[in-house]
């Protein structure tokens, strides 16, 4: 029984999750790397030097940019929409009794497990029949119908864990039911907002299969890409990619930071609530990282 | 403040059922009773949480019952505190007064003034959780006092708090109270809380209020079986009304004598129950009368069946016959006298003077107040 051996058995686990973290990723570091490529033909395939031309003008191909600037747009609206017409529907399920209340929340979860592919061909037959012209503004019907059923089951979960008796101490000491919403429910929903809208803009900016039925002749991020893949790929791509990515995750550590902040402040109530709350806010966070994962 | 036959129902089941009370202006009045006695109901109903399904809520002569909780001249105290997490404890203080448009440097001088006297004026700026669970309490009772107003309520404030913590903070919300001279109605299920800060108390029972008196007359003169039994420890020997003669009634007990008490209403051939508090009891060897008693002092037989030293006291327990248990309390003044008292299986006879005994109406048993609890706690989070 050689040291190495043994050496190698006290470690498998580390090692094995080592691999498992590489191969998740390599592919992402490999864009960063092909950013500062160098390549003599259209393919940025294969390394050849290096060079920061695609870092000191990212912005340079026209038609990349403006693709990127749509996809922003379109983003930006599809999520502040999303948001708010997820948070009503997750409050009226949560708060209100109603007739077809658990149908509703049965279907809410139905568009998530729909291949995107039919949800696409459906859009697109529908936005045909109804004459709504392909375009930005189809794009925006689809981006908002597809996120909407993330910021409610986000948000919904952070509603079930809601003390109530929070909104009662408004009222009782003489708010009214929006300015109780105001200064009490939509402060301390705000970590779940954020969440379900940093989740719905994720979606939204690197959604490719239902935009390209549903686009017209409006290009985004992600078409532009695919396009440019036949022709040859521009090295600004691969650095508007790794700005994306930086984003994104100085957004989630944002939202965790948020959330670990929230779960601090709940723990005020005292013991006999306390259980009820803890569990209901992580609950909450297992919604929101469940249903990330698709992103 | 006045309730006129307010009722509440869930569905089916009654959680207050018609209760009328009187309550004065300045008067520190307690709600006890189990839980599940509609004392939180109650309480609700007030804040303006709960519509009552009949009767009238009067603050100051007008009836409040149809306005939302935001217009009601109440304030409320809750038993989880609800501080809003995100505030700190000066916004959590402050709020009341930033909904009445308050002026900016009035609510600063009351905010900082009601702090002082809660002694949390250094951690004005801290969030709720960075506070212990004493603080928490007072934050709460801050936030409702500084309103000013006209009601006070209270729901069981210091329920989440260990004993130590309860006891010195019994006594400054009495102090508080005595300060500030509102209104205070405070809900409690425990008897000595409500024995030690109140001016009156209501005790509550299934929905219904059995008896209203302050803290000496409770307790020294129950009116019902179930108050005899919540308040202190339960010496209830049954019997029947034989005889009527003028105030008196003779009542025949099942332990086999018959003695003399205040009819207290009761009519011939009605059951009732004869209480006797415990340190009003004497015990001695059967046949032996106590000597601190004068002639006119009543007696009954039976045989001891434990005996603890408690420290400051000895209790004993005594079975009659018909199977009533009594508890007797021997305060430990006279070591030797102490040693001389009777022990497990010893035949006794316990004595009172007559004026310590008093009789009781038969209220609800007991036992169906479990049920009743736990049929309210699930209907009342239904709704």
């Amino acid at each position: 029984m050689s040291g190495a051996w043994r050496w190698l058995r006290h470690n498998a686990v580390n090692i094995w999750a080592a691999g498992a973290i590489a191969y998740l990723l390599i592919p992402i570091a490999l864009i960063a790397v092909f950013s500062f490529n160098d390549p003599s033909g259209k393919f940025n395939y294969t390394w050849e030097g290096f060079s920061i031309d695609a870092w000191t003008n990212v912005f340079g191909v026209e038609e990349l940019t403006d693709a990127f600037l749509t996809s922003l747009r379109l983003a930006a609206l599809s999520t502040l929409a999303a948001t708010i017409l997820g948070t009503m529907i997750a409050l009226a399920l949560v708060r209100h009794q109603f007739h077809g209340r658990r149908v509703a929340n049965f279907l809410i979860v139905i568009p998530m497990a729909t291949p995107e592919v039919v949800i696409g061909a459906s859009l697109l037959s529908m936005f045909l029949i109804y004459g709504i012209s392909l375009g930005f503004f189809s794009l925006f019907l689809a981006h908002v119908m597809f996120s909407i059923s993330f910021v409610v089951i986000v948000v919904r979960s952070r509603l079930i864990g809601f003390d109530r008796r929070l909104e009662e101490a408004a009222r009782d000491l003489g708010a009214t039911p929006l300015t109780t919403f105001r200064t009490v429910t939509l402060p301390l929903l705000m970590p779940g907002l954020i969440g379900a809208a940093l989740l719905a803009f994720a979606l939204s900016i690197d959604d490719f299969v239902i935009s390209n039925f549903t686009s017209g002749t409006t290009v985004t991020f992600p078409l532009y890409i695919f396009g440019a893949a036949q022709r040859g790929i521009p090295v600004e791509v691969y650095s508007i990619a790794t700005l994306l990515f930086a984003v994104t995750v100085a957004a989630m550590v944002f939202v965790t930071w948020q959330q670990r902040r929230a779960e601090k402040m709940a723990e005020v109530r005292p013991d006999d609530t306390d259980e009820s709350g803890a569990g209901a806010l992580a609950s909450g966070r297992d919604a929101v990282s469940s249903a990330g994962s698709p992103a | 403040m006045s309730l006129r036959g307010v009722t509440k129902r869930f569905g089916e089941f009654t959680a207050v059922d018609s209760i009328d009370l009187d309550i004065r202006e300045g008067e520190f009045f307690t709600l006890l009773g189990p839980s599940g006695c509609g004392k939180t109901t109650t309480l609700r109903m007030i804040a303006g949480f709960e519509e009552p399904n009949a009767g009238e809520i009067l603050v100051g002569g007008e009836d409040v019952a149809g306005l939302p909780a935001h217009k009601r001249p109440t304030n409320t105290v809750f038993q989880s505190y609800a501080l809003f997490p995100h505030l700190t404890v000066r916004d959590n203080v402050a709020y009341g007064l930033k909904r009445k448009r308050v002026d900016k440097a009035e609510i600063d001088e009351r905010v900082k003034a009601e702090l002082e006297r809660v002694g949390l004026a250094n951690e004005a700026n801290r969030k709720p959780n960075q506070l212990s669970g004493g603080q928490q309490q007072r934050v709460a009772l801050a936030r409702a006092v500084v309103n000013l107003p006209k009601v006070l309520l209270l729901d069981e404030p210091l329920g989440a708090l260990d004993l130590k913590l309860r006891k010195g903070l019994q006594l400054e919300l009495k102090r508080i109270q005595q300060e500030i001279g509102i209104t205070f109605v405070y809900v409690t299920h425990d008897q000595e809380e409500a024995l030690t800060m109140s001016d009156r108390i209501a005790v509550m029972n299934r929905g219904v209020v059995e008896q209203v008196d302050n803290p000496v007359e409770i307790y020294e003169r129950p009116t019902t079986t179930f108050v005899a039994g919540f308040i202190g420890v339960s010496n209830l020997m049954p019997g029947v009304v034989r005889s009527l003669s003028g105030e008196k009634a003779e009542v025949e007990l099942e332990a086999g004598v018959t003695i003399s008490a205040d009819a207290n209403g009761l009519g011939t051939g009605e059951r009732c129950h004869a209480v006797v508090r415990p340190e009003k009891l004497y015990v001695a060897p059967k046949g032996m009368p106590a000597p601190e008693l004068a002639a006119d002092a009543q007696s009954v037989d039976g045989v001891v069946t434990s005996s603890v030293f408690l420290g400051t006291a000895t209790q004993l327990v005594v079975e009659l016959r018909g199977g009533a248990r009594m508890t007797v309390l021997y305060l430990n003044t006279d070591e030797a006298k102490r040693q001389e008292l009777p022990g497990g299986g010893a035949d006794v006879t316990l004595s009172w003077t007559p004026e310590h005994i008093h009789l009781v109406r038969e209220s609800g048993t007991e036992r169906a107040t479990a049920d009743h609890e736990a049929l309210a706690r699930e209907r009342a989070d239904a709704a």
